[in-house]
């Protein structure tokens, strides 16, 4: 441990005070919040009488909330192994072509994750569209039914699903090329020099290397893909008939729109245990990684 | 034994040859997919609403002539310059007071130790987790208590939950990766703190900075939830919110506007990524990966 020079040793007052607006942030704006979101679940619709578990119970007896359960996780995980997989072979394909041209196919690519999604599900809405689907239209065209993207509940769910993949992939990519370029060019020369071929070269070097940043970024994408909230209510706003809400639209549907702030509170903060186990998960393996690059 | 070289050079490099070629294969086939919704919007905001309308032609191309036409009516006849001027008013508060409140912290947490610093740098990583789903409903009664409820003040007081957390989880990094000689060469020269952050700090750190902006700018740009939630006055309104709930309303075939106004309200990121994004890239990958 280096001794510290005097003046940063002698004034913790100073080291204090520049904290103080982000503490006052955290607290003010996040954990008091928290414990507010807590208390609002206890309260009836007017917020006049405290009910207890009563928002809970009711939420656990109707069939809409375990769909939305259900629906909220399914989501979350097929749309993050298809992020992690695009995302994962797009950057393979990236770091395999010529340094001179990478930027230019990165920059292509990214164009999906720096459109603010709320406006580039717009766009997809239009594709959609029942009666103009320009991608129906594409379909007709190579003899192919027109498919019912936002009026069947599988096509509902698969188009949400889509969309939420396409915003998303390119956030591994940049995570993925960025480990891919930290592996030390030597380990593939030298198992090229073994007679390694390309699939070999990638189960035994390539995927050991960046295991700790798949991780990471993996549980980092179920904790925002399981929180989304624009794809679904730009698209289908929940429906048909409830099937495609997310936690977060249905607490907007009950809470903001239905005006049952109690109720809806009580929905987003079925989000919390999923968050904080996943969030314990990420902080030990932050750490982890810290320990063994110091 | 003298054929095994003559044997494995020609191998590898036909074997590197596939390889090129299964991976350009590979990145068109991605390209295309990454970009025929935004391109399917460009042709949409440049065709008139007549060709929109008919069925007949092939809708991802222009067939009936380009037309301005959805441009104009937008920037002229509608609120959106109202949105932009909104959504840039918030955007630019909300970036100064996340830099300052960020980097003021992250000086402190990666250079000056004191009582729970550490358990404040762990709290300001589980807050970046913290998703903006999660306390919408809470901070809509704080934005009612506070007077704040259909002004895009309440934007302005709730964007730096969202931000802050991470522009200072990377701006820790950044400071932290400072060799201490710096400051003890600029100490014995007589600096204090500010001087020691301004003269020093923030200049090495630049690139840090930079990432953190571009992301405060991105996040505060780009969020929807909170002005859906909060904010109902057209006056009032931001460009997310504004361009989904407002351009939808009228005639029967606003797709022509409605893709223009989605285009133009993306178009200030979407540039801003252009310029920076080797920056961004680089803020984001180191501080989802350094300790």
């Amino acid at each position: 441990m280096r001794v510290l020079p005097p003046l940063l040793r002698r004034k913790p007052a100073v080291a204090v005070l520049m904290c103080v607006p982000l503490f006052a942030l955290i607290l003010g704006l996040v954990a008091y919040p928290f414990f507010h979101a807590l208390f609002l679940a206890t309260l009836n619709k007017a917020e006049t009488a405290f009910v207890g578990l009563d928002n809970f119970t009711f939420l656990f007896g109707r069939q809409t909330f375990w769909m939305v359960v259900r629906q909220s996780l399914l989501f979350a995980l097929v749309a993050v192994v298809f992020k992690a997989l695009i995302g994962l072979a797009a950057a393979h394909a990236i770091n395999t072509i010529p340094t001179k041209g990478q930027r230019k196919w990165r920059g292509m690519m990214l164009i999906p994750w720096v459109i603010p999604p709320a406006l580039s599900t717009l766009g997809w809405w239009w594709l959609f569209e029942p009666t103009y689907s320009a991608i129906n239209w594409g379909l007709t065209k190579f003899a192919m039914p027109a498919v019912p993207w936002l009026s069947d509940t599988f096509w509902a769910r698969f188009s949400i699903i889509l969309v939420n993949v396409w915003v998303g992939a390119p956030f591994f990519l940049i995570m993925y090329l960025a480990a891919l370029k930290s592996i030390p060019g030597e380990l593939y020369e030298a198992a090229e020099m073994d007679g390694a071929g390309p699939w070999q070269k990638f189960f035994y070097i390539t995927l050991p290397m960046i295991r700790n940043i798949i991780a990471i970024t993996t549980l980092f994408s179920i904790i925002v893909t399981l929180a989304n909230f624009d794809i679904v209510r730009v698209l289908t706003q929940g429906g048909p008939l409830n099937t495609t809400h997310l936690f977060a639209t249905y607490a907007f549907r009950v809470g903001i729109e239905s005006g049952d702030i109690p109720l809806g509170a009580s929905v987003s903060l079925f989000m919390f245990p999923m968050l904080a186990i996943l969030a314990f998960i990420i902080l030990r393996n932050v750490r982890r990684r810290a320990a063994s690059l110091a | 034994m003298t054929a095994i070289p003559f044997k494995t050079a020609p191998s590898l490099r036909s074997n590197r040859r596939w390889a090129l070629i299964a991976a350009y294969a590979c990145l068109g086939i991605f390209v295309v997919f990454f970009l025929f919704p935004p391109y399917y919007m460009l042709v949409t905001s440049l065709k008139t609403n007549a060709e929109i309308a008919e069925l007949a032609s092939n809708p991802w191309i222009v067939t009936d002539g380009v037309t301005f036409g959805h441009y104009e009516h937008l920037l002229t006849e509608s609120s959106f310059p109202r949105f932009f001027l909104n959504t840039t008013i918030v955007t630019v508060i909300v970036v100064a007071i996340t830099m300052v409140i960020s980097v003021l912290a992250a000086y402190s947490l990666a250079r000056l130790r004191f009582w729970g610093s550490g358990v404040l740098a762990t709290g300001v990583f589980l807050t970046y987790l913290v998703p903006d789903t999660l306390l919408f409903i809470p901070l809509f009664k704080i934005v009612g208590w506070l007077g704040l409820l259909d002004t895009y003040w309440s934007l302005v007081l709730v964007y730096p939950t969202l931000t802050v957390p991470f522009c200072t989880w990377i701006m820790i990094g950044y400071f932290g990766s400072i060799p201490r000689e710096l400051d003890e060469a600029a100490l014995i020269d007589g600096a204090n703190h500010l001087q020691m952050l301004l003269k020093v700090f923030i200049p090495v750190a630049l690139p840090g900075l930079i990432a953190a902006t571009i992301f405060a700018f991105t996040v505060a740009w780009a969020n929807f939830l909170y002005p859906l939630a909060y904010i109902y006055s057209e006056s009032e309104m931001v460009l997310t919110v504004g361009t989904v709930t407002t351009l939808i309303k009228g005639d029967v075939f606003h797709w022509g506007g409605l893709m223009a106004g989605a285009l133009l309200a993306a178009a200030p990121p979407v540039i801003l990524y252009a310029f920076l994004m080797d920056y961004y890239i680089a803020g984001l990958t180191s501080g989802a990966t350094k300790g």
